[in-house]
């Protein structure tokens, strides 16, 4: 094969991807059933792939997305609390707010070890969650965002009560981001972070400015999150602040890690198979669901990804046999 | 002939340590000199202070003309200023297509790009090619970098600064740790290195530094010891004594 084939391969589209996504986008057309959970899972997945930007192919660990997730949610649900309910004004409102915290805090995860950068991350959580806190005049305090009511999308669709306007919502904002973050990961920006991810050092002998790349995706997965954290707010018409909570951000590396990182769909893979345990799991056993998707993901990390996928193509190819 | 690197009174204090003392050198453009020096006689000090990754206590680095000593690593890399590592320092599960279009994709600027795939347009596909038959990686540009035999592996370490094309190269130790089949590569890849690159070879291995080098520096605890032809340091009694003092083996 020729090297511009071989380059070239590296961004062409692959069958799965075709499949998930009309799959994706024909459960749209199914009469109505689970709408709301979709949703939950697609602005999850979102949520993820944006931690998986600056984690998988960055090498940026971090305790603390949802402070992004929180400022999009906030940004999102006061805009239509106080000025619009247009949902798109509110996406990118929230973008805009979101990636300039990511910005301006991205400076604090540019040196020092993951463990120093796990405390700071989840440092600026709690300082945002707090701000929240403080401010109850604004963010309702810990009654939450009363009020928000959103207007119809595209001065069209009215959100409906069992979530499809919503799915279809998160859904399409989930693909164009994917479209976009595909786009940005198989460019020479994308080669740089994933060069930088596995040795900073060499990056920068190669001539890589690899702080400057640092901030780029840094406050690019911050937009990320603040969308998801815009979906949030908007399709539910609430926010708390709860959005900034711990657990958030490390339920959300547990969903990257049941994925994988460093290939954009892992955050995908891992948001379904986590809403999807979560939920069957709380229909058997509402109080202790937390119980046993802890023990999921202790085997889950003892058994390896590898083996358990494996294990299943061998499940697989036993029952074909039969 | 017009120098392309020089350092005047670098010096580098760790602590109590002076690792690098006023060390002023030079080298020329199309050079090949090497640099030695027992253990501890402050080569990777150095090395590090003309790279960007260590800043010194005093003293200037000039590339080219222009001081860079306040320039970091990526920059001095953009001017022309490219190193290689003793110890490989490669993206595992990278390919080598992938390593080598990422350093030409910087030198070209196109590293902010995030618009174009990688190798949109022939410019970097063509250049990955050329680079990689130069250096014998043609045919496994497509493997992920920790399958290669070492000796692969240790001409990419190579190949991906050179795509980096380089104005001054510092190589370290390139053949350290390779086996005696494949070492004959990697002596032909440096020999094949075109004239108008200066080579500065830090090395230990004396058959790869008389065979490669012009002119030799001795760098002794941090202080140029010692810079002429080879001829003339290896029969310069100060330097035997110092390598036959503290290292039998030289």
């Amino acid at each position: 094969m020729t090297t511009a084939a071989s380059l070239a391969r590296r961004a062409r589209w692959r069958w799965p991807e075709f499949v998930f996504w009309l799959s994706a986008f024909g459960a749209l057309l199914m009469p109505s059933g689970k709408y709301l959970i979709l949703n939950e899972i697609a602005i999850l997945a979102l949520f993820a792939v944006s931690l998986d930007l600056i984690l998988g192919y960055a090498g940026i660990v971090s305790l603390g997305h949802a402070a992004f997730l929180g400022a999009g949610a906030y940004t999102a649900g006061l805009l239509a609390k106080h000025v619009t309910g247009d949902p798109l004004a509110g996406l990118v409102l929230a973008i805009a707010v979101a990636a300039l915290l990511g910005l301006v805090t991205s400076i604090l995860v540019l040196r020092g070890s993951d463990l120093t950068r796990l405390m700071v991350t989840l440092g600026v959580a709690s300082v945002m969650g707090e701000i929240a806190n403080a401010l109850p005049h604004y963010s309702g305090g810990a009654d939450g965002l009363q009020g928000v009511v959103m207007g119809p999308l595209l001065g069209q669709f009215e959100f409906d009560l069992f979530g499809r306007t919503a799915y279809a919502y998160s859904l399409t904002t989930l693909f164009v981001l994917m479209l976009l973050a595909r786009r940005i990961v198989h460019a020479p920006f994308g080669l740089s972070l994933m060069a930088i991810r596995r040795n900073p050092l060499r990056a920068a002998a190669l001539g890589v400015p690899v702080n400057a790349r640092l901030v780029a995706v840094y406050t690019l997965a911050a937009a990320y999150a603040g969308a998801a954290g815009a979906l949030l707010a908007q399709t539910t018409a609430f926010v708390s602040l709860d959005v900034f909570e711990f657990h958030r951000s490390a339920d959300l590396l547990l969903v990257l890690i049941i994925g994988g990182a460093g290939w954009l769909y892992g955050g995908i893979a891992g948001a379904v198979i986590y809403k999807m345990l979560q939920d069957a799991i709380a229909t058997v056993t509402p109080q202790y669901w937390q119980f046993w998707i802890g023990l999921f993901l202790v085997a889950f990390v003892m058994i390896g990804r590898q083996r358990l996928v494996g294990g299943l193509y061998g499940l697989l190819a036993l029952v074909r046999r039969r | 002939m017009s120098v392309v690197l020089e350092t005047r009174g670098l010096a580098k204090r760790f602590g109590g340590l002076l690792a690098t003392n006023g060390v002023s050198f030079q080298l020329e453009r199309g050079a090949r000199q090497a640099l030695i020096g027992p253990n501890g006689a402050g080569k990777t000090t150095f090395v590090n202070l003309l790279t960007g990754v260590l800043a010194p206590t005093s003293g200037q680095v000039l590339l080219l003309g222009e001081d860079v000593t306040r320039l970091d690593p990526a920059g001095r890399v953009r001017r022309g200023l490219v190193r290689t590592f003793q110890i490989n320092q490669l993206f595992a599960d990278l390919t080598p297509l992938e390593t080598l279009a990422l350093a030409i994709g910087e030198r070209l600027g196109q590293g902010r790009d995030w618009r174009r795939r990688v190798g949109a347009g022939d410019a970097v596909a063509e250049e990955v090619t050329r680079v990689a038959q130069q250096f014998g990686l043609a045919d496994v540009l497509d493997r992920r970098t920790e399958t290669l035999p070492y000796g692969k592996q240790r001409l990419l370490e190579i190949a991906a600064s050179y795509a980096c094309a380089p104005k001054v190269l510092l190589l370290d130790e390139p053949a350290a740790g390779v086996p005696e089949a494949e070492r004959r590569d990697i002596l032909d890849a440096i020999a094949a290195l075109p004239a108008d690159v200066s080579v500065l070879l830090i090395e230990h291995d004396m058959d790869l530094v008389f065979s490669f080098a012009k002119r030799i520096s001795v760098l002794v605890d941090g202080t140029l010891f010692a810079e002429g032809e080879p001829e003339a340091i290896a029969n310069d009694p100060r330097v035997r004594a110092v390598y036959l003092g503290e290292r039998g083996d030289g």
